[in-house]
């Protein structure tokens, strides 16, 4: 195959653009896609300071190369979720990409700062892994974007990601979620603006990414992850897009154009009942939040009341 | 030729020449849900693998 910009041999070819293309030729087609994501949905305004929530995997890592590259001010964000060895390797690829591009990797430990872990969060509150891993991240992620005085919290999130989260949302007709689905999630009061850079790209795209850039990255999947409903959903358009190239992006895009405003009024009612957290502060539909309530939990059963807790 | 699959990592022989796309085809894995590197280069579909090519086959999904 040939490239499609400039007939040198092609390096990859991405069957929903009908297209091949060169390695330099490819990269540029990131690029291009970040710039029109973030212009098409006004993610980031000239001079705002961006922390990008870092895990050491392909997304991430090539997101904040990605945004670096573009010439956006951006720091990163590492959060420790205690998952063994693969939270060990996963912060090794974070710290080794900052420290060869010489960028600024705010290093966070759920087991260190906040006395648990994602395994003792899953087993101890009866939540599956990701539930708490997610709720955790988007908590820590926020919180330390508005007492770093962020504008922007960036993710990783592909056009996958999102793909998949849009059928789980869309066979369970959420509206409350498909209204926040969307790729800019607006500041309001307790929240910084999340952004979603990498929503035209898929994860192909941004594996290929690393690989060709030369980002190092963990490979291997999180082994809480295995069996969860995302990975199935992914499984199933994956299907589709092999007879029907296009069809996860199209899928996605339409809902954004013509979908989404239909659920909004019911994400901004959600959003309006928010009120600070009595533990932590943060924006809440109850008294206290769920990540404070999660920690919590995880805590009594670690330490059952009566149970005498050895001073330090 | 030498063929790495992961998840879990494992190294498979397989006899060439083979085009990348049938290889897919034969070890039942979904071209959108991989990448194929040969010898530390990405690789397109219509490619044909051949001794003494070493090929990786990268899963690119993640369940995050």
């Amino acid at each position: 195959m040939k490239c499609r910009r400039c007939k040198a041999p092609a390096v990859i070819d991405i069957r929903r653009h009908n297209a091949a293309f060169c390695r330099d030729c490819f990269l540029r087609h990131c690029t291009e896609q970040v710039r029109r994501a973030i212009d098409h949905f006004d993610m980031i305004r000239p001079g705002e300071r961006v922390l990008m929530a870092v895990s050491g995997g392909k997304d991430s890592l090539g997101a904040w190369d990605l945004l670096t590259g573009l010439g956006y001010e951006c720091d990163g964000l590492y959060l420790g979720l205690g998952i063994g060895e693969y939270s060990e390797s996963s912060h090794g690829y974070a710290r080794d990409f900052a420290d060869s591009r010489q960028l600024r990797l705010i290093e966070v430990g759920l087991p260190e700062d906040h006395g648990f872990d994602i395994p003792s969060a899953a087993t101890g509150a009866a939540r599956s892994p990701c539930g708490a891993c997610g709720l955790s991240k988007r908590h820590l992620f926020n919180r330390h974007a508005l007492e770093g005085s962020y504008d922007v919290v960036a993710t990783g999130h592909n056009l996958d990601d999102e793909a998949a989260v849009l059928l789980g949302n869309t066979l369970r007709w959420d509206g409350s979620y498909l209204g926040r689905q969307y790729p800019v999630l607006p500041a309001s009061p307790g929240f910084v603006r999340k952004v979603k850079p990498l929503v035209r790209l898929t994860e192909r795209e941004m594996a290929a990414y690393c690989v060709l850039t030369g980002i190092d990255y963990i490979v291997e999947e999180c082994p809480m992850a295995e069996g969860n409903r995302h990975l199935a959903y992914k499984d199933v358009l994956n299907s589709l897009e092999a007879t029907s190239p296009g069809a996860k992006a199209s899928f996605l895009f339409s809902f954004w154009e013509r979908g989404h405003a239909h659920f909004a009024a019911e994400a901004d009612e959600e959003r309006a009942e928010l009120r600070p957290c009595v533990e932590c502060g943060s924006p809440t539909t109850g008294d206290v939040c769920a990540f404070c309530k999660l920690g919590e939990r995880v805590r009594r059963r670690s330490h059952p009341r009566g149970a005498e807790v050895a001073p330090e | 030729m030498k063929v790495l699959l992961r998840n879990p990592k494992r190294e498979v022989e397989m006899p060439g020449p083979v085009r990348v796309s049938k290889l897919l085809e034969h070890l039942g894995l979904n071209p959108e849900s991989v990448l194929v590197i040969r010898n530390d280069t990405l690789v397109t579909h219509d490619e044909h693998l051949d001794e003494p090519d070493v090929v990786e086959i990268r899963p690119v999904i993640s369940g995050g």
